[in-house]
């Protein structure tokens, strides 16, 4: 039982990380209809600028997040405004191939800055708290409760600002959005920068509990890729609920089965949604 | 279908300088270089198939690559097959895989199709690390012969394992070209177009899918089955996501859905990295803007480039 419930907790903490990852990647879907190959190298980046704001510049670890969170915004922002901008009106072929060239840059930028080492992050938080016999790394507790703030925060500001709204507006009708006079390209840009931000929110979370290098972004944007295709692309719900419960269902294998097993998990739910509804399995009705 | 005469000439010189390149070329690097640039392009072809005549962008392509490299090698290293035995055997097996795996990624389009077959090529790079005992694991499989001489044919000096691999190539950019100016070719162009007209005028867009993506990778395995035995070595990266890129990033050089962009671009971009060696390690920092660039102002490639320029200048 307290394996069980250890591993739980682990579990939770994975499944912040990802339904972070999953809702940055949903709400770009949900303006532009474009899978963002990019997103997981926005969340290497996250990670990286809170490495070097703890290592190099000694700021604390808040300040560090918070530098990293402006930063990856501002990033996200200008790949919309430079790139995806640009490619309006083209096939979606043209979108996903450029969002691969951005993919490859960031990683090679990475690499030629950091090299491909993988780099340890330190944090004040590595005291460890026992509850039930469990033991939880005060890191893992605050993954847990930055991840329901930020996803509070965003379901604020979806819901009761005018910023956010428009955001919803897009994801349901661009056009509709355009003839209420929704300036379409800012909330595109705005959608972007949130993203951005949510993926260094991320990343700056999980960089102390795994190692920071070039392609960490690879098999989390993959995952993420899985949790929201299964909770609907352009869903936030969907992509919240689908990152907890793909965490846990791949903890508790790695547990009780095998480690290999649980790499293969989501790719199994992949094909198993492919061939039962290739649409998504929570799909809203059109 | 019959090439204009002028085409024709121009498709001669060009065939007799690749014929005569090595022995005008005294420099086995640079005609090594070449020879990876060719089986490198006829993966490329097989993208081209998927993407620029059927449009889909297949995210597996890389992975398909290395499914045809482990296959010979394996066969070849572990097993002492020989050559003329392994090479159809790993087209027939990448063909196979790419049926099956088509079967499964063909029930989506466009996006969630590049993100099945990215996730596909992903898995084969996991299972190809991970079953060591057959692959040898993250260190890559080594000592792969040449192929066995055929009569007083022998394939173990670089200028006949040249022509051994530009046979190749002339094959495939043979196959693509009868193809894509068929019936079935055009059938791939009228499902790119709107598979919602292919449909009404009784095309079955999902065999159209299905056996251009099984074309596409088919022509992965014999690249990548070539690749392996050229080298002697094949490692895992050779089947991995950077593969695939690097196959995207010489076909929308080269232009899609044109005959010749994929080999254009393939021996322009390896050409120029093999000269700006030094610059390796900023490689993928600059493919990838440049890729961008691309997409954004030059869709068509350098093969729509030159389809701006004048009439008069183009023969």
């Amino acid at each position: 039982m307290t394996l069980f419930l250890q591993q739980f907790v682990n579990g939770i903490a994975l499944g912040s990380v990802y339904s972070l990852v999953a809702l940055g990647l949903t709400l770009v879907y949900g303006v532009l209809k474009v899978p963002n190959f990019a997103h997981g190298a926005l969340y290497m980046a996250g990670a990286y600028v809170s490495y070097v704001m703890l290592t190099s510049f000694g700021a604390s670890y808040i300040v560090a997040m918070a530098v990293s969170v402006v930063v990856l915004a501002v990033l996200g922002g200008s790949m919309e405004w430079l790139v995806f901008r640009r490619l309006e009106g083209k096939t979606p072929v043209h979108a996903m191939i450029a969002a691969l060239g951005l993919l490859f840059f960031m990683e090679g930028t990475a690499d030629v800055i950091w090299g491909p080492t993988f780099r340890q992050v330190p944090t004040p938080f590595d005291g460890v708290v026992t509850l039930l016999g469990v033991n939880i790394t005060e890191q893992r507790i605050l993954v847990i409760v930055a991840a329901v703030v930020t996803m509070v925060g965003l379901y604020l500001l979806l819901k009761r600002t005018l910023v956010g709204m428009s955001i919803e507006a897009m994801a349901q009708d661009r056009e509709g959005a355009l003839l209420v006079g929704i300036d379409t390209r800012r909330v595109a840009l705005l959608t972007f920068a949130i993203s951005g931000a949510l993926a260094a929110v991320a990343g700056s979370l999980i960089a102390p509990l795994l190692l920071v290098f070039p392609n960490m972004g690879e098999l989390i944007i993959l995952k993420a890729f899985v949790i929201v295709i299964l909770g609907g692309m352009g869903s936030v719900p969907g992509a919240i609920l689908g990152g907890y419960l793909l965490a846990l269902a791949e903890t508790m294998a790695g547990t009780y089965v095998s480690f290999a097993f649980s790499e293969l998990i989501a790719f199994g739910l992949l094909v198993l949604v492919l061939v039962i509804r290739p649409t998504g399995l929570f799909q809203k009705g059109v | 279908m019959r090439l204009p005469p002028a085409r024709g000439v121009a498709l001669s010189l060009l065939l007799l300088t690749a014929i005569l390149f090595p022995l005008l070329v005294d420099n086995p690097y640079l005609v090594s270089v070449v020879i990876t640039a060719y089986v490198t392009a006829i993966a490329v072809y097989g993208l081209d198939v998927m993407l620029g005549y059927t449009g889909e962008l297949s995210l597996a392509q890389g992975g398909f690559f290395g499914i045809g490299g482990y296959s010979a090698g394996i066969l070849m290293a572990t097993y002492e097959v020989s050559f003329w035995i392994a090479l159809p055997a790993a087209v027939v097996m990448t063909a196979a895989l790419g049926y099956v795996i088509g079967l499964a990624a063909l029930r989506t389009r466009g996006d969630y199709f590049a993100i099945f077959t990215l996730a596909v090529g992903v898995m084969i790079v996991i299972i190809i690390e991970r079953w060591e005992g057959v692959t040898g694991g993250t260190d890559g499989l080594i000592g792969i012969p040449p192929p066995s001489s055929i009569g007083p044919l022998r394939f173990d000096s670089l200028t006949a394992q040249y022509y051994l691999v530009l046979f190749f190539l002339v094959l495939t950019i043979y196959v693509v070209w009868s193809l894509v100016n068929s019936l079935v070719g055009r059938t791939f162009v009228a499902v790119r177009n709107s598979e919602e007209l292919a449909r009404a005028v009784g095309i079955d867009a999902g065999k159209t899918h299905q056996l251009s993506f099984v074309i596409s990778a088919a022509l992965a395995g014999l690249g990548g089955a070539l690749y392996a035995v050229f080298l002697g070595y094949i490692g895992p990266a050779m089947g991995g996501v950077q593969m695939t890129f690097m196959m995207l990033v010489y076909l929308m050089i080269g232009g899609v859905a044109s005959l010749a962009g994929p080999l254009v671009g393939t021996l322009l971009v390896t050409g120029l990295m093999q000269f700006l060696q030094a610059f390796a390690e900023y490689q993928m920092m600059a493919l990838g803007p440049i890729l961008v660039v691309v997409i954004i102002f030059f869709p068509k490639g350098l093969a729509g480039l030159a389809k701006l320029l004048p009439e008069r200048w183009r023969r």
